[in-house]
């Protein structure tokens, strides 16, 4: 286990750095903290894949430095890194049984045969894959070939850190939330450092206890899940997480109002000082901290258009003046049709300034 | 549903009875009557049932012949498969220098059989032949016309020239098919050269090398117009051949019955060969 620092990293697939809008990594400075679990979590091309082969070593990044523990391991082979990887599909080794596949890790760097056969027993019984030893890799169904792969990945008790690029892609939903249970559960009994790609939301806000939200090559905010979804720091960030994602309505300052077409909300001085003019400002909210028909506050009128069901709740499309908002209703909740009057309360409004976090409406 | 009775439907099928018949059965069937019958002119013929099996299979020429084709066989494809399968291995993966590499490497694919054996003809002669010069200047005798061990060198070395890059376009093939995340998890999983090849390379490559020893077997077993080319069979009968054999007995010595039934075991032999490569092939394919 180790601590992994990733320190001003730039990475370009064709080597030139001279224009930074095609660049697969624009500036990334991270650090990685020793035993925790970290995802890792963007749309696709965002560059998640790019970072973790970097890390892994299986690509050189064209500048910057990753560091495991303070030593640089920049220019380290992948094999020497110390690191475990596992891919998005199962990679077996057909010819060998499951038990050799597990093994081969370590064959690979000459342990005991007896050590090989106690951590290899540990990482079955983990993975239930116990009565699947004896059989060729070859023939599994797609969920257990994944299982071994993943079986391969930590087998290893002394690595660095595991990284997963998106390995329950191929499995079942039903399998997929199993496995990630027991990903999270061996994390915590092995004290393992996992980072885990992803671009699906709900896999990365379960599974770790810090969230790097990636676009375009940068990180966009490293955070726990709760500072993620409570206060997305970047406009992209409360709109790629949640579903739906956070509402924005434009706006501008108005003396010590914020008006947006519909309404206005009253702007705390303390907020107000934050604002350059010339920045383009929006009101930010999620769908659940919405309400409506709450008596003694300041309600905005909003046309109700479409209940649309999520199962345990309906999410109501609504218009305020011409911006479009969702608002997150409970199953049993009445809703008058037409008009109704939602409140935003202010602890929960957020405003942002030029898609950057300022500050939220309690302030 | 009622159904229509009408035998003027046997005429659709007439075309493909024709074609059959005139491209196989017809000539499959002279070859059975040659191998029956004892001809000595027209209107001369004599049945004598299996006398030119039985001849044939005791011949002694014919086993000797039988063994070399086998030997060859056998040698052949244990330098060509090996020797395929390390080329594909050096060639370069991607970009211009795969594609010469590629249309490099099946250039002798395209030479006619008797130009190959007229290529090497030329090429392994001690007194002219680059070859057989090179051998001959660094004190090997080496003359193909008279010394057995030259003719099968030169006969082996050509037939490797000629045929070793299918094998390794096949190997090729199946190596380019391997995804990149194979290889990445081998590195992670501290994998040496030889481990990559032996867990992850060779297993990728089973079946397309399946396809190379069964193509190389069924083309080196009926091989024909090189050898003859550049030996005629000789020096003595130590390159004949089961084909040359054949030929020799046909139009050389005109034996008309024995080598009809001659024909028709060799046809029995391939054909057992193929099915037995034939059943293995579907076995891989189900797995």
């Amino acid at each position: 286990m180790a601590q992994i620092v990733i320190d001003s990293l730039r990475h370009s697939y064709d080597g030139n750095l001279s224009n930074p809008d095609a660049l697969a990594l624009k500036q990334i400075d991270l650090t990685w903290e020793d035993g925790r679990a970290y995802a890792l979590l963007g749309p696709s091309g965002c560059g998640k894949s790019s970072m973790l082969n970097i890390i892994s070593g299986l690509v050189r990044q064209t500048s910057g430095r990753i560091l495991f523990d303070g030593t640089d391991v920049s220019d380290m082979p992948t094999e020497k890194r110390n690191i475990a990887q596992v891919f998005q599909f199962p990679v077996l080794y057909d010819t060998m049984t499951v038990e050799q596949n597990l093994a081969f890790p370590l064959k690979n760097r000459r342990l005991p045969a007896d050590e090989i056969r106690r951590r290899v027993a540990d990482v079955a019984e983990m993975l239930e894959l116990g009565p699947l030893l004896k059989k060729r890799a070859a023939g599994l169904g797609a969920a257990e070939k994944q299982k071994i792969s993943l079986g391969r990945g930590l087998v290893r008790s002394d690595v660095a850190a595991v990284l997963f690029d998106e390995p329950l892609t191929v499995i079942d939903p039903h399998v997929k939330f199993e496995l990630r249970r027991k990903l999270k559960l061996l994390h915590e009994e092995l004290g393992l450092t996992l980072i885990y790609v992803t671009h699906d939301q709900s896999e990365a806000l379960t599974l770790a206890d810090e969230v790097v939200v990636m676009a375009e090559g940068e990180v966009m905010q490293a955070g726990t899940p709760e500072e993620l979804y409570e206060r997305p720091s970047h406009t992209f960030v409360g709109n790629f997480i949640g579903s739906p994602g956070m509402n924005f309505i434009p706006c501008r300052a108005d003396g010590e109002r914020l008006a947006f077409s519909g309404g206005s909300l009253p702007l705390p001085p303390a907020l107000s000082r934050k604002i350059v003019s010339g920045q383009s400002l929006k009101i930010a909210i999620r769908p659940q901290h919405l309400r409506h028909g709450q008596p003694r506050t300041e309600r905005i009128a909003a046309q109700l258009v479409e209940l649309l069901p999520r199962g345990d709740s309906y999410v109501a499309d609504l218009r305020i003046g011409e911006t479009a908002v969702a608002m997150r209703v409970p199953d049993d909740a009445e809703l008058p049709s037409g008009e109704l009057g939602v409140t935003f309360p202010p602890k929960h409004t957020l405003l942002y300034a030029d898609d950057r976090l300022i500050g939220d409406l309690d302030a | 549903m009622h159904k229509t009775q009408d035998n003027r439907a046997w005429f659709l099928i007439l075309p493909v009875v024709l074609l059959v018949a005139f491209s196989a059965v017809i000539p499959l069937m002279t070859v059975v009557n040659y191998s029956v019958q004892d001809i000595f002119g027209p209107g001369q013929r004599y049945l004598i049932g299996l006398e030119w099996f039985r001849e044939t299979l005791r011949d002694p020429e014919v086993h000797r012949a039988f063994l070399r084709q086998i030997a060859f066989s056998g040698i052949v494809l244990a330098i060509e498969i090996p020797l395929g399968v390390l080329v594909a291995l050096g060639l370069p993966r991607v970009g211009w220098k795969s594609s010469l590499a590629i249309v490099i490497l099946a250039l002798p694919l395209l030479i006619p059989f008797n130009v190959v054996g007229t290529i090497w003809q030329l090429y392994a002669r001690p007194e002219i032949g680059f070859f057989g010069r090179v051998i001959n200047d660094l004190g090997i005798v080496f003359n193909y016309t008279a010394d057995p061990v030259s003719a099968w060198v030169t006969i082996v070395a050509m037939d490797v020239w000629h045929w070793t890059p299918l094998v390794a376009l096949l190997a090729f093939a199946g190596l380019r098919s391997i995804p990149d995340a194979y290889y990445q998890a081998a590195r992670i999983d501290g994998a040496s050269r030889v481990a990559i090849f032996r867990y992850i390379e060779l297993p990728k490559m089973r079946s397309v090398l399946t396809i190379a020893v069964l193509l190389r077997f069924m083309d080196s077993f009926m091989i024909y117009a090189e050898p003859f080319v550049v030996t005629g069979g000789g020096p003595g009968s130590s390159t004949t051949f089961l084909s040359i054999r054949l030929v020799n007995m046909a139009v050389g010595q005109f034996d008309l019955g024995p080598a009809a039934a001659f024909s028709l075991l060799y046809f029995l032999m391939i054909l057992l060969v193929s099915y037995v490569f034939y059943t293995i092939l579907q076995r891989i394919s189900a797995q």
